[in-house]
């Protein structure tokens, strides 16, 4: 299983820095100063941007000025959804289908244990789901559309097909790449064999099960945005289409941050739940 | 009770007479008596850790039997638990609950649980480190949880698969002296697999000195030196030169 191994050389690389040591907040500020001059390119761009968008293209034609907004319009532009609630309204129907695909694509755990654990189940299952793996949730839109409508099913379904493949493939590789000893020892000690993999494989997993959630809950939200494109009348995706249509490019980009930023902050958060709950892993990781 | 017997005990990996099988033990047959200390005493190869796997159902034999008061063994279980080499101890739990895993299975009560827990974290001299998670622990710490996990259970026999070999060499003979202390706290049938012959003479009130493959016993030998033992004292070092003698041959032979 080759490609699944890529997830998990990603986590070590991202998480390992940061978890060495928890600083106090004045040494976090400290940290946040000294960090800003690499923010000077960024600055920069935006200041260019700015000059780009108001003096640049309006010279040459002022109909091209509404293809870039520029970066002053867009912070006025957010401002006025957030303060509308539009912004927040979009923002949420987007964040149900993503948690509504997230409840359902969970089956990958259970079924990600059965097919680590159980040669009979991996071998079984494993080749549907080589066929069904690399087709890209968003070659099932039109389908998707045929069988549930417009709306939030179909949505959802889009979503929950970006996120439990992830799921599915890393909870394999964390059941079959548990230490051998471990289950020898949880069974030497006399647990039976449901309870050896509800407190030794599960858990022993654990770590790798989160990886995929964290991997699922991102491509899910990608596809979640392409699928509100094509079929949804709410959510952020449906937003910057319906947008388009009005060419308001300043309401495009608010959107796009958007979608950026909320992804950002969902990986963010289940880091922070997996350092949390799984203080042991990071350790092990070293 | 515990009284252990191993009875023309054989184990062929792969199809037997086939070109490729291996025969890692022929007809290995000892007994100890209960709450007796055995070591099996053998290079690597000899087949000791396959006999371990057997007496701790992880393996099944060919033909023969391991046997604890006249009962085959034949699934793992805590009447018959086992200490790893590199401890095995649960990552995500503390030390207070890997020790309390077996007892949890065992379906004790919380309470006596609690108790029983406490008792072993005090016997293996870990107070205080009862909410610490493995990797906050050194080596011989781990071990030492390794050790109260495995006695918690109150086992007829434990296994013990050369638990100190990944201690460097002043924590493993300071860990030798702590499992007799242990050992004579709570006596239990131990078979341990070793390939140092001090650890043997140190630990042990029988030793059985295995052959190379294909593994038997070459030779059992009763160990009648007081405890504590003394690494200088002459019958020590009369008995160190009789079981370096009998594997330096095994290295001849080969």
């Amino acid at each position: 299983m080759s490609e699944s191994e890529t997830p998990i050389q990603e986590t070590r690389i991202n998480l390992a820095p940061a978890e060495r040591t928890s600083p106090s907040i004045s040494v976090r500020l400290l940290r946040l100063f000294s960090s800003l001059p690499n923010l000077g390119l960024l600055i920069f761009l935006i200041i260019a941007w700015q000059l780009a968008s108001t003096v640049w293209l309006p010279s040459i034609d002022p109909h091209m000025a509404v293809l870039m907004p520029a970066p002053t319009l867009i912070a006025k532009t957010a401002a006025a959804m957030i303060a509308s609630g539009e912004l927040f309204y979009h923002l949420t129907a987007s964040l149900k289908r993503e948690a509504m695909a997230f409840l359902f694509s969970a089956v990958a755990i259970p079924l990600g244990i059965a097919m680590g654990w159980w040669r009979l189940v991996y071998n079984q299952v494993q080749p549907i789901m080589e066929i069904l793996r690399p087709i890209p949730p968003l070659a099932w839109i039109p389908l998707s559309i045929l069988w549930f409508g417009l709306g939030d099913e179909q949505n959802e379904f889009i979503i929950f097909l970006g996120m439990f493949f992830p799921i599915l493939v890393n909870t394999i590789v964390g059941v079959k790449n548990i230490e051998p000893n471990l289950v020898r020892a949880a069974r030497s000690l006399g647990a039976p064999e449901y309870k050896v993999l509800g407190r030794v494989v599960f858990k022993g997993a654990l770590p790798q099960i989160i990886t995929g959630v964290r991997i699922g809950l991102g491509v899910g939200w990608m596809a979640l945005v392409a699928a509100e494109l094509v079929g949804a009348n709410s959510g952020l995706g449906f937003l910057i289409n319906d947008a388009r249509s009005m060419l308001r490019t300043d309401v495009i980009v608010v959107g796009m941050l958007t979608i950026g930023l909320i992804g950002l902050l969902i990986d963010i958060a289940i880091r922070m739940i997996s350092r949390r709950l799984l203080p042991w892993s990071l350790a092990l990781g070293r | 009770m515990g009284r252990l017997t191993v009875k023309g005990l054989s184990k062929v990996y792969g199809e037997s007479s086939a070109a490729g099988s291996v025969t890692a033990l022929q007809n290995v047959s000892f007994e100890v008596p209960d709450n007796q200390f055995c070591s099996i005493l053998g290079h690597s190869g000899c087949g000791k850790t396959t006999l371990l796997n057997i007496a701790a159902g992880f393996e099944k034999p060919t033909s023969g039997s391991v046997m604890v008061d006249g009962e085959p063994i034949r699934t793992p279980g805590w009447q018959n638990t086992m200490i790893f080499q590199d401890y095995a101890l649960f990552p995500w739990a503390s030390v207070a609950d890997n020790i309390a895993f077996g007892l949890e299975m065992k379906n004790m009560p919380r309470h006596k649980r609690l108790d029983t827990t406490q008792y072993f974290i005090g016997l293996v001299g870990l107070k205080g480190f009862e909410n610490k998670y493995p990797h906050q622990l050194s080596g011989g710490m781990r071990q030492r949880v390794a050790i109260a996990r495995a006695l918690a259970v109150r086992p007829q026999l434990l296994l013990m698969d050369e638990p100190f070999a990944a201690l460097d060499a002043q924590n493993r003979a300071f860990m030798q002296d702590e499992l007799v202390r242990i050992w004579q706290r709570e006596p239990k049938t131990v078979m341990l697999v070793t390939h140092s012959i001090d650890e043997a003479i140190k630990l042990s009130d029988c030793i059985a000195v295995m052959t190379r493959r294909p593994g038997r016993v070459k030779e059992f030998i009763q160990v009648e030196l007081p405890r504590p033992r003394d690494e200088d004292d002459a019958a020590y070092l009369k008995l160190k030169r009789k079981l370096r003698d009998l594997i330096h041959d095994e290295m001849e032979e080969q």
